[in-house]
């Protein structure tokens, strides 16, 4: 039951072939078992179980809000949840609880669905790794699976293993290994579709200005998106729909006209126009992923659609400026933390600046400081308009790109998410997490700086990799009719055969 | 690297250099092992000219993509069946690479000619940005990751943006919804009083203000002696 997708879990619990109750406890007990995979920092276990008592009194009364009513979900600890611990994997925020709920979350817990828990995450949601957590690193669910460990079978799976990828990386592990049925991460850069990537799910990066960050600890304002980690296409569809709309709270908030949000069941793939946009064969692309990325467009071809080599000029740059306007708004949204209306204070009392200086010393670990230093470098008045001015003008140019390859017709574009498969942790952080983002985020940043005309990005799993990782390595960015996405991965999806978890139960998990 | 201008000459010479560069990426790839160059080539090519990175693993996998044809179905489980199945169904269909996806990296090296000279960052400026951002550096390490952060950065000067307008939010093309001026909501600052680690009444107490930060050497004397 725990490896069924939202739909058929919701369809259980509405028949009442399976009780709100004994779904939660499923889950708990899952976390419990699988908690070396350190996927989550707080797991709300009576709260839950108060959620889902009451989820199953709706259920059994027939009156369920809505698909979501008990469902177990997990959400990433850099979301607000009021009276529960809110860390953002960080020392500066310990012991923060806060008093209100960020509203996408809220949206969820109006729809009946039950908080499991707070995923981990990489520290203020910088890292591509989810390996800089003050709560320890992030494992990924496929590196202690017996096919993974046939390969070494001499290595111990607890020194052995494979990263989950980030930020998001908790949300991700989370809802592989089953412990959830969906996950709330957020994108900034890629934060939720790289770990999504590299753990074998379905991650959706919504517009900007979709869905509402309020409550959402910001990182980077203009690039920021709640993210969604689900089993199923479907499922990511379902979730848009519950938690997607303005919000007052949020005046970076859009309505969308005539969004549906359920699939399509007949389609038409030969109505589809794919790009493949030849400046993804970035160098450092494994030859795995490569010939992965070619079955996948001849696959498209041979069900009728249209494919054809597109070009987005600037993409080889895009990391470069992704990387200095993230530094820059990270300095200035990072300054809120001063220990004096919330989280961590030092001890010193001798001046406000001493004070700041030294919380900030204590709070942030040696990644958050480098990004803000940098920002602050970058935002400096003799360096203002050669980075910082700079950047925003190639970002223009990127945005011009992938409007100018939507307008010539194309509907989707088809590239790899990540270089390659997940790498060993030990592997992994040889080099800093500055050199580390600028690898792993490469394909995924461009539509976060590209932004509202290119609506949604999704990536969604193709196949067992050389070691035996689940991984998710063509991902989709449609404009115009998120019907176009959702055709693209639904015929995907039929033509690879419905994704299905059972098999995860059946290994050392 | 040129930047194609209207003048025909330049455009000539750009495109002769493309050319040759093309061609000299594709002799060195097609007389070398392509797993040894990714290894090589792990680090992003904008990062290549500039100091080489740790590949994100050994030059030498565990098992080959062949191998994995090779072996067929597994008892691994439902789904890796699946997939390999599929991998091996499709593997013997499609024989040859789909011409639409390109085989060999498209992106252009950037060389240290084209970049600004390095910059150094000296102990004024690094005490000017300790100040602004009341943030520490914390040793060397953290200086010399500034200066490669600075460094990766250069790198934006090779685009030619001249007349782009600087574009600061993708939401720029629509007027954002503006709610009614009035009070909805508020009355709750006990509650976001108990946030705070220190109040008194209903105020968050500060220490003394309008007192400079201490001197770098006292910073570093203070900051050794803070809690973590």
């Amino acid at each position: 039951m725990l490896g069924t997708t939202i739909r058929e879990v919701s369809l259980a619990l509405r028949e009442g072939r399976l009780s709100a109750t004994e779904l939660c406890k499923k889950c708990l007990k899952r976390i419990k078992k699988t908690h070396y995979l350190n996927s989550f920092i707080t797991v709300t276990e009576e709260l839950a179980m108060k959620q889902a008592q009451e989820a199953e009194h709706r259920l059994l009364r027939g009156k369920p809000h809505g698909p979501l009513d008990g469902v177990p979900f997990s959400v990433k600890d850099n979301f607000c949840t009021e009276n529960i611990e809110t860390t953002c994997a960080s020392h500066m925020l310990k012991g923060y609880c806060p008093p209100f709920n960020a509203t996408v979350v809220q949206k969820l817990l109006d729809q009946g669905a039950v908080l499991v828990g707070k995923t981990n995450l990489d520290e203020f949601a910088m890292g591509s790794g989810s390996t800089d957590s003050v709560f320890g690193p992030a494992r990924n669910p496929w590196s202690y699976t017996s096919s993974y460990r046939e390969q070494s079978p001499e290595q111990d799976p607890d020194s052995d293993w494979v990263i989950t990828g980030g930020s998001s990386g908790g949300s991700a592990a989370a809802v592989a290994s089953l412990s959830s049925f969906m996950a709330l991460g957020s994108d900034t850069g890629g934060s939720t579709r790289n770990p999504g990537s590299l753990c074998g799910v379905v991650a959706l990066k919504p517009t900007y200005g979709l869905l509402s960050r309020h409550g959402l600890i910001p990182l980077v304002n203009s690039m920021d998106v709640p993210g969604i980690i689900t089993r199923s296409v479907q499922d990511a569809a379902t979730v848009l729909g519950v938690l997607q709309g303005r919000d007052e709270k949020d005046s970076t908030t859009v309505q969308f006209p005539n969004l549906a949000t359920s699939l399509p069941e007949d389609f038409d793939i030969r109505d589809i126009c794919v790009g493949i946009p030849k400046e993804y064969h970035a160098p450092g692309l494994s030859a795995e992923t490569l010939t992965q990325w070619g079955r996948v467009a001849s696959m498209f071809e041979r069900a009728g659609a249209k494919v054809r080599e597109v070009s987005l000029p600037h993409t080889q740059h895009s990391i470069v400026c992704y990387h200095v306007l993230c530094c820059a708004e990270v300095a200035s949204n990072m300054a809120r933390f001063d220990g004096l209306e919330y989280g961590h204070r030092s001890a010193v009392e001798s001046s406000t600046e001493a004070l700041y200086a030294t919380t900030r010393h204590e709070g942030f670990n040696h990644v958050v400081r480098t990004r803000i230093l940098s920002g602050n470098y970058f935002l400096l008045k003799q360096n203002y308009d050669r980075y910082f001015v700079k950047a925003q003008q190639i970002r223009r140019l990127i945005a011009e790109d992938f409007r100018r390859v939507f307008q010539s017709g194309v509907d989707v574009l088809l590239t790899p998410t990540t270089l390659s498969d997940a790498a060993r942790y030990s592997d992994f952080i040889q080099e800093d997490n500055r050199t580390r983002s600028a690898q792993e985020d490469i394909f995924t940043q461009p539509v976060n700086m590209a932004g509202t005309r290119h609506p949604h990005r999704s990536e969604i799993p193709t196949y067992s990799t050389v070691q035996n990782l689940e991984t998710a390595h063509i991902y989709f960015t449609s404009c115009q009719r998120w019907k176009n996405l959702n055709t693209c991965s639904l015929c995907f999806r039929r033509c690879f055969h419905s994704l299905s978890t059972v098999f995860l139960a059946k290994q050392r998990l | 690297m040129f930047h194609p201008s209207s003048d025909r000459w330049s455009r000539l010479i750009y495109l002769s250099a493309v050319n040759i560069q093309k061609s000299l990426l594709l002799a060195r790839i097609s007389t070398q092992n392509y797993r040894e160059t990714a290894a090589r080539c792990k680090c992003s090519a904008t990062a290549r000219s500039l100091h080489t990175t740790a590949p994100l693993r050994p030059a030498e996998p565990r098992c080959g993509v062949s191998e994995l044809h090779a072996h067929g179905v597994r008892t691994a489980g439902r789904r890796a069946v699946r997939c390999r199945l599929e991998s091996s169904r499709s593997s013997s269909s499609s024989s040859s690479h789909n011409s639409k996806v390109p085989q060999f990296p498209t992106w252009e090296p950037v060389a240290e000619s084209q970049l600004p000279p390095p910059t150094k960052v000296s102990l004024d400026l690094v005490d000017k940005l300790e100040r602004l951002a009341l943030v520490d550096f914390g040793n060397q390490e953290g200086i010399v990751c500034l200066e490669k952060a600075i460094r990766f950065a250069d790198q934006l000067h090779v685009v030619d943006t001249d007349g782009v307008e600087p574009m600061d939010s993708v939401l720029e093309d629509r007027a954002l919804y503006l709610r009614e001026d009035t009070v909805t909501e508020g009355d709750r600052a006990e509650e976001l009083l108990q946030l705070s680690k220190n109040t008194v009444e209903d105020y968050f107490v500060a220490p003394p203000g309008n007192i400079p930060l201490p001197k770098r050497e006292e910073r570093s004397a203070m900051l050794q002696h803070a809690d973590f």
